[in-house]
C-alpha cells in the first residue's frame, strides 16, 4: 500500500509544482506580494512530498517487496542491508527519483535560506527551479515510474548488478547529483535575473555561494567515482575519458570557470553577460550529461542505467532549456549593461583568462564527446575517441592555466603589475624549478618532460600560499605579528589557497602515475613469487570462500620488502549467487601516496592463478587532492561574506545596475 | 594601457587560445581517433597495417582456444565474416563464448587481428551498441528472452 502513497505523493508534488511555475512568476510581473510568496511555502511541502515519496521506495527495497517492480528487478533477498538501500537509486527509475529528490531540495533551501533575497527575484527564481522540477516529475510519472507493481508476486528479486554492490553506489550518485542539480539553481538564478532584465553585484553574491556548494559536491561525486571505478573494474585506471566520465566533467570544468567569473562579477561588477551565460551553459553540460548517461546513445563503460526510448524525451527536456534559455538570453542579454574592459594585468584579468581557458577546454572536451555521434549520425562511419584525442587536446590547454594560477592571487584588482608579482613568486619558482632538475637527477627513468611537469606541480602547491605568506608580511613582520595576520585572514583566502593546493596534489599524482606506473602479468602456482619495482609478491595460497550473496576463488598474496613481508592482500574472483555473474575483486596496498594494485586473471585449471600487478606511484594523491579541492570550498563556502542566507546588500547596491524597460 | 590596448590585448590572447584549441582539436580529429568496425567491414576497408581501429563482433561459439601463458585466441564474427583475434592478457570477467564484445588493436599482415584490449561491459544483458545494430541490420538480432 506504501508504495501507492509514494506515487500519489509524487502526483500531487506535480500539482504543486505547477502552481509554483506560474504564480510566483506572475506575481513578480503584476506586483502581488502574495502570489510571489506562495513559493516560499510551496517549495519545501514539495520537497517534503518528494523525500516521502523516496522514503517509501527505500521502504519497498529494504523490505524486498518483490510485488514492486523495480525492487524486483534491482534487489535480492540475500543482498546486505546498505546494498538494498543503495540499490533503490542503482537502477534508472530509483536514481531519476533521487535526482527530483535533490531538485526539490535545493528549490526548498532557496526558499528557506533566501529570506534577504529581494522578493521579485527569489520568486522567479523558484518559478524557473519549479519549470525544471515539473519537466522532470512528468518524465518520471510518464516514463519511467518506479512504483509499478507486477501481476504476480515474485518469490525473489533478480539482485542488482554485483558490480554496483559497494559502498561506492553508496556515496557516488548522491553527490553527483547534488553537484549536477546543485547548478540548476545557478541556472534559475540566471533565468530569473533575464526575466527581470536586470542584474548586479547583489546577484552575484546570492549565485556564489550557490554556486560553491553545488561544485563542492560534483567534485567529491567525480572524485568517488573515479576512486570506485579504479579499484571496481580491475583495470587499474583512474579516468578513461569515457563519455560518461567527460559528461560529468564538462560540467565541472564550466561550473569551476562559473565560480571565477561570478567572483570578478560581485567585486568588480563586470563580466554580466557572460556569467549569466556560463549559469546556463554549466546547467546545459548538466542536463546533456543526464541525457547521454541514460538514453545509452554513447557506448561507455560506466552505464548501468540507460534506456534508448525514454531518451527522446530526455532529449526534449534538454531542447527545451537549452533552447528557451539560450532565446530568451539573446532577447535580454542586451539590457544588460556591459562592463568595461579591464587591463589584462590584473586580478579579474587572470579570472578571465581562467575563465577563457576553461571554457575553450570544455569546448574540446564536449567535441570530443560528441563527434563520433556526429559523425556516425552524418556519414555512418563509426569512430572511436578516446585517451590519445583528449590528451592532445585537453593536456596542453591545462598548461597555460595552471601555471597561471599562482599569479591570480597576488596580483592587485584593477591594476596589477606583473613584475612585482613575479618577483614575489620568484623564489616559488625557484623551488619549483630546483624541484624540476633534481627529479631529472634523482628519479630512475624520469624524462625531461616528467621532472618539468613534477616541477609545475610543486609551482602550484607552493605558489597557492604565495599569497597567505604575502599577506602575513613574513619574513619583515615578526612571527607573532604574522600570525596575528594570518589568522586574521579571511576564509575564502585560506579556502582558495587550499583548493589550488588540492589542483597543484592532482597533477603531481597523474604526472607521478602516467610517467612512472610498471605492471606485469604472471602466471603464479602457491609459493612462487613475482617481482615489481622492488617489491616482491609472493602467492601463498588459494582457497574458496563463501560470502553472504556470493561464492569466491581468494588468493592470499604477500607483498615483500627486502624479504620482509609488509602486507597481505587477497584479490578475489567472485561468482554471485543470483544471475551467476563473475566479477573480480581488486586489492590494494597503499605506501605512503603510492600503491600496489592487484587484479585475478582467469582461473588455470592447475592449481595457478594469473595474477596482475601494478605498482601506482603516487596514485592517491590524485584523489587526496580532490578532497583538498573539497575542503577548500568548503572553508570558502563558511566565510561569513558568502552565507547561502546573503547579508543585506551593502551600499554598493546603490551603484546597481538596471535596464530600461 | 588605453582602452584600445586593453581591447587589443584581449583579442590577442582570446584569438591565440582559440587558434591554438581549434589546431589541436582539428590536429587530433585527424590523427588520435580510430575507426570502429566489424569483421566485414574490417575486411572490405583496407586498413593500414599500423592503423589503430575498434573491432567489434560476438565470440564465435568454440573458437576460444588458449595457448602458452595468458595467449588466447579467438574467432570475432558478426556472423558473415569472421576475424581471428589475438590476444595477450587478461581477459574481462564477462568475456565468454557468444558474448558481443570490442576490441581495440592493429590487423597484422597475417590477417589476424592483434588486440591490446577487450572490453565486455559488466552487464550479463549488455551488448555494445554497435555490436547490436550491427546485427540489427543483418537482420540477425534476437530480442533478449526469445
Amino acid at each position: 500500500m506504501t508504495v501507492e502513497l509514494g506515487h500519489y505523493a509524487l502526483v500531487l508534488a506535480l500539482a504543486l509544482t505547477i502552481v509554483q511555475s506560474i504564480a510566483p512568476i506572475w506575481g513578480a510581473r503584476v506586483n502581488d506580494e502574495r502570489m510571489m510568496a506562495s513559493a516560499t511555502y510551496i517549495a519545501p511541502t514539495v520537497f517534503l512530498l518528494l523525500l516521502f515519496s523516496f522514503v517509501t521506495l527505500v521502504m519497498a527495497h529494504v523490505g524486498s517487496d518483490f510485488s514492486v517492480k523495480n525492487v524486483w528487478a534491482n534487489s535480492h533477498s540475500q543482498m546486505p542491508f546498505i546494498f538494498k538501500i543503495s540499490g533503490t537509486w542503482g537502477n534508472h527509475e530509483g536514481s531519476m527519483l533521487l535526482w527530483l529528490l535533490i531538485l526539490g531540495l535545493f528549490a526548498a533551501l532557496v526558499a528557506v535560506f533566501g529570506r534577504n533575497l529581494p522578493p521579485t527575484l527569489k520568486a522567479n527564481v523558484l518559478g524557473v527551479q519549479a519549470w525544471i522540477l515539473g519537466s522532470f516529475l512528468v518524465f518520471v510519472l510518464l516514463t519511467s515510474n518506479p512504483f509499478e507493481r507486477l501481476g504476480s508476486v515474485p518469490f525473489e528479486g533478480r539482485n542488482l548488478n554485483p558490480i554496483l554492490q559497494d559502498v561506492g553506489l553508496a556515496i557516488h550518485p548522491p553527490l553527483l547529483y547534488l553537484g549536477y542539480v546543485g547548478f540548476s539553481i545557478a541556472f534559475s538564478f540566471a533565468v530569473a535575473a533575464l526575466i527581470e532584465g536586470r542584474i548586479d553585484a547583489a546577484w552575484a553574491r546570492w549565485v556564489r555561494p550557490w554556486t560553491l556548494l553545488a561544485w563542492i559536491f560534483l567534485t567529491a561525486g567525480i572524485s568517488v567515482g573515479s576512486y570506485w571505478a579504479y579499484y571496481e573494474l580491475g583495470w587499474g585506471g583512474w579516468w578513461f575519458w569515457d563519455p560518461v566520465e567527460n559528461s560529468s566533467f564538462m560540467p565541472w570544468l564550466a561550473g569551476t570557470a562559473l565560480l571565477h567569473s561570478a567572483l570578478v562579477m560581485e567585486k568588480r561588477s563586470a563580466l554580466k553577460i557572460w556569467t549569466v551565460l556560463l549559469a546556463i551553459m554549466t546547467f546545459s553540460l548538466s542536463l546533456l550529461g543526464a541525457f547521454l548517461v541514460r538514453s545509452g546513445v554513447l557506448t561507455s563503460v560506466h552505464t548501468f542505467a540507460s534506456d534508448p526510448e525514454r531518451g527522446v524525451f530526455l532529449l526534449l527536456i534538454l531542447v527545451m532549456f537549452i533552447g528557451g534559455s539560450l532565446t530568451l538570453f539573446a532577447l535580454r542579454a542586451g539590457q544588460l549593461q556591459a562592463g568595461g574592459i579591464f587591463a589584462p594585468i590584473s586580478r579579474e584579468g587572470a579570472l578571465v583568462f581562467n575563465n577563457l581557458i576553461l571554457s575553450t577546454a570544455t569546448a574540446t572536451v564536449l567535441v570530443g564527446t560528441m563527434y563520433p555521434l556526429l559523425l556516425e549520425a552524418v556519414t555512418g562511419n563509426k569512430i572511436s575517441v578516446g585517451g590519445p584525442f583528449f590528451n592532445l587536446t585537453f593536456g596542453p590547454l591545462m598548461i597555460p592555466l595552471l601555471i597561471a594560477i599562482p599569479f591570480g592571487p597576488v596580483l592587485a584588482w584593477k591594476r596589477g603589475d606583473i613584475y612585482a608579482a613575479s618577483q614575489r613568486l620568484f623564489a616559488v619558482f625557484g623551488i619549483a624549478l630546483l624541484t624540476a632538475i633534481f627529479s631529472y637527477a634523482l628519479l630512475y627513468d624520469a624524462t625531461i618532460l616528467s621532472a618539468l611537469g613534477i616541477g609545475l606541480a610543486a609551482w602550484l602547491m607552493i605558489g597557492s600560499f604565495a599569497e597567505i605568506q604575502l599577506r602575513s608580511g613574513f619574513p619583515k613582520n615578526n612571527l607573532k605579528v604574522a600570525w596575528r595576520r594570518v589568522t586574521g585572514l579571511p576564509r575564502t583566502v585560506w579556502g582558495t589557497a587550499i583548493a589550488h593546493f588540492g589542483v597543484g596534489m592532482t597533477v603531481l599524482g597523474i604526472i607521478f602515475v602516467s610517467s612512472f606506473e610498471t605492471d606485469s602479468v604472471k602466471i603464479l602456482k602457491p609459493g612462487e613469487t613475482a617481482e615489481l619495482s622492488g617489491y616482491t609478491m609472493r602467492l601463498d595460497s588459494i582457497e574458496p570462500r563463501i560470502g553472504k550473496n556470493y561464492k569466491e576463488t581468494v588468493a592470499h598474496v604477500s607483498v615483500m620488502v627486502d624479504g620482509k613481508v609488509v602486507d597481505v592482500l587477497d584479490p578475489s574472483k567472485r561468482i554471485y549467487n543470483a544471475r551467476q555473474q563473475p566479477t573480480s575483486e581488486s586489492a590494494r596496498s597503499t605506501f605512503v601516496f603510492s600503491q600496489i594494485y592487484l587484479a585475478l586473471g582467469e582461473l588455470k585449471g592447475d592449481n595457478s592463478v594469473i595474477l596482475r600487478i601494478w605498482w601506482k606511484p603516487m596514485i592517491t594523491l590524485i584523489w587526496l587532492g580532490t578532497i583538498a579541492m573539497f575542503v577548500g570550498g568548503a572553508i570558502s563556502l563558511s566565510d561569513r561574506r558568502l552565507r547561502v542566507g546573503a547579508p543585506k546588500p551593502s551600499a554598493k547596491r546603490a551603484g546597481a545596475v538596471h535596464a530600461k524597460v | 594601457m588605453t582602452r584600445k590596448q586593453k581591447r587589443l590585448s584581449w583579442i590577442g590572447v582570446l584569438g591565440l587560445v582559440l587558434t591554438i584549441a581549434v589546431g589541436l582539436t582539428l590536429y587530433a580529429l585527424s590523427s588520435r581517433i580510430s575507426f570502429s568496425l566489424d569483421p566485414s567491414e574490417l575486411l572490405a576497408k583496407n586498413v593500414q597495417p599500423d592503423e589503430r581501429v575498434r573491432l567489434f563482433g560476438l565470440v564465435k561459439e568454440g573458437s576460444v582456444a588458449r595457448g602458452e601463458g595468458l595467449n588466447v585466441r579467438f574467432d570475432l564474427t558478426d556472423t558473415a565474416n569472421t576475424v581471428t583475434v589475438a590476444f595477450n592478457n587478461i581477459l574481462p570477467d564477462l568475456f565468454r563464448e557468444g558474448q558481443g564484445i570490442i576490441t581495440e588493436g592493429v590487423l597484422r599482415e597475417d590477417g589476424v587481428f592483434e588486440a591490446d584490449t577487450v572490453l565486455a561491459k559488466h552487464d550479463e544483458n549488455y551488448m555494445p551498441k554497435e555490436v547490436a545494430q550491427s546485427l540489427k541490420e543483418k537482420g540477425l538480432w534476437q530480442e533478449a528472452g526469445k
